[in-house]
């Protein structure tokens, strides 16, 4: 456990060189308690694996006492109770039309396709980060038998819902973007809808399912293919 | 309709307020305008609220029709200024009559320049900003650059003080600039020498510069880490890729990421970055944290007490 300087206004906290659930829920505690205790000292933060950026407004205070706060914090959290996240269920249908890399994701591995799917559909996947652009949010850990390096060339277009793996990670693609990631399946489910309220399904420190869907629920569920 | 319709868009004209703050987790960044100093004066020079909606021009080409009398006022990078095809002056408010037309021609010193209206355009907020940040397709209209035949509502404002910047206080935007770092993160995985060869040597801005990130061209800088577990990258971060060349990463840069760097630029001198073209010289001086907190402090106390000069 370290804290950086990141910039002018802002400090990072490293809780560890690797990730882990324990690691991440101690991210996300130390992310609601600094809330409460920087109050409107604070200007944003960003939680990722195993690290909390944490950025303050440099007019109203310095970086001593921000230190401070964190210490506190950290101090404070050896006792407390972890916070549960929520578990979201994400359909998800899982096929070489909806996925054009499902057949040789699973003939590197291996495996049938069937195979890869329930693989990829039984484990329960925590959220360890959100960024790269709206709503993606970086799923992990994939079962190492269907982990896969990045595709050479990535994608210019990769569609909005794409189901992917990227080595021990796996994610949905909130809108339409270029991407180097494994397609595997398509998810009807917006994973980040401006107008809504919330407007993600889900948030750092949830745990995340895949549910497969056939065809035809896919398409009742406003999937497009 | 009390607007301004949008002739002609020019290269790249954003809708911008001071920024988004506070959705980092959702993913979103912060947009804004990437130089923060002119975009505060053109509303200032508006009597507007700190954070009214404005337009920052890049490059220029822009061209607006008025569709109400109001009063405007363009700061920033010197982009010969006219409105009805006569020269206007910048930096100062300036009247504005139903069926004008605003014209900016191409930078001659600077990269972007600022226009604020009185009372600010109107524009709902998405996330808490009208920033517009086109990668997101978050803010402004649609999340797009202006196009032409965009109508830009605005207030009918009859009367407002009319201000111009005295010209000792009107920024000179050299064709190279010192940019003050405070190291931090991964500062240590580059030893004494990366170090020394990072501040004592000039770079040139290349022509891979968007509002993500300003990419620079010179001495490669190495880092013993090839790269790390994504993590939160501030503002003014100075990231250093494989090819060993520095990415400073600006207003729309990604929330998170996994390239080692060396500190970060501070923000009054990213928005000098942000006036500099390809090819401009460009290096960087170290000072601490605490240096950088009482170089901002005096900056906002001078900035509060320069007197604008009265007009009637």
């Amino acid at each position: 456990m370290n804290i950086e300087i990141a910039g002018e206004n802002s400090l990072i906290i490293y809780f560890a060189d690797q990730t882990s659930a324990a690691v991440s829920a101690r991210v996300q505690q130390t992310m609601h308690a600094l809330e409460t205790s920087l109050g409107s000292l604070l200007i944003d933060m960003v939680p990722s694996y195993a690290s909390l950026l944490v950025i303050y407004d440099a007019f109203g205070t310095d970086q001593y006492h921000v230190q401070n706060c964190i210490n506190q914090v950290l101090a404070q959290l050896q006792n407390a109770q972890p916070v549960a996240g929520s578990t979201i269920e994400l359909p998800a249908y899982y096929s070489t039309e909806s996925g054009p890399d499902l057949a040789q994701l699973a003939s590197n591995a291996n495996l049938t396709i069937d195979q890869v799917i329930a693989i990829h559909s039984e484990m329960e996947y925590r959220v360890y980060a959100i960024g790269f652009a709206p709503g993606f949010a970086y799923l992990g850990e994939v079962d190492p038998r269907i982990a896969a390096p990045r595709l050479s060339t990535p994608r210019l277009k990769v569609p909005r819902g794409a189901v992917a793996i990227a080595d021990r990670q796996t994610a949905v693609y909130p809108a339409q973007s270029p991407g180097g990631w494994n397609l595997i399946g398509l998810c009807p489910t917006r994973m980040f809808n401006p107008q809504q309220q919330p407007s993600m399904p889900v948030q750092v420190g949830d745990s995340v399912k895949f549910m497969p869907i056939d065809r035809a629920e896919f398409l009742a569920l406003g999937g497009e293919l | 309709m009390n607007a301004f319709k949008v002739i002609q868009a020019g290269l790249l004209t954003l809708i911008q307020d001071r920024g988004r703050y506070g959705q980092h987790r959702l993913g979103l960044t912060n947009g804004g305008p990437l130089d923060t100093s002119a975009f505060d004066w053109a509303n200032r020079l508006c009597s507007n609220s700190i954070n009214a909606t404005a337009l920052e021009v890049s490059i220029g080409g822009l061209i607006l029709e008025a569709q109400c009398d109001t009063f405007i006022a363009v700061t920033g990078a010197d982009m010969a200024l006219k409105i009805n095809n006569q020269a206007a002056a910048q930096w100062r408010t300036l009247k504005i009559l139903a069926g004008d037309t605003i014209s900016f021609g191409f930078a001659t010193c600077g990269a972007r320049a600022y226009l604020a209206v009185a009372d600010g355009f109107q524009i709902a907020p998405s996330f808490t900003s009208t920033a517009t940040v086109c990668r997101e397709a978050i803010g402004g209209i649609n999340g797009e650059k202006l196009k032409a035949a965009d109508s830009l509502p605005c207030s009918l404002v009859l009367n407002r003080q009319m201000l111009s910047l005295p010209a000792s206080e009107m920024p000179d935007y050299a064709q190279s600039v010192s940019l003050r770092v405070i190291l931090g993160y991964q500062q240590q995985s580059f030893d004494s020498l990366q170090q020394r060869l990072f501040f004592s040597s000039d770079y040139q801005l290349s022509d891979k510069i968007d509002r993500m990130g300003f990419r620079l061209q010179g001495q490669v800088i190495r880092s013993s880490l090839e790269g790390i577990l994504s993590e939160g990258i501030c503002h003014g971060a100075i990231q250093i890729p494989a090819d060993g060349q520095p990415i400073v990463l600006m207003n729309d840069r990604q929330t998170i990421g996994g390239y080692p760097k060396i500190g970060s630029v501070i923000a009054l001198d990213t928005a000098r970055l942000a006036q500099l073209m390809p090819g401009e010289r460009i290096n960087f001086e170290q000072i601490s944290l605490e240096h950088a907190h009482n170089i901002n402090h005096l900056a906002k106390v001078r900035q509060q007490s320069i007197a604008l000069i009265e007009h009637r």
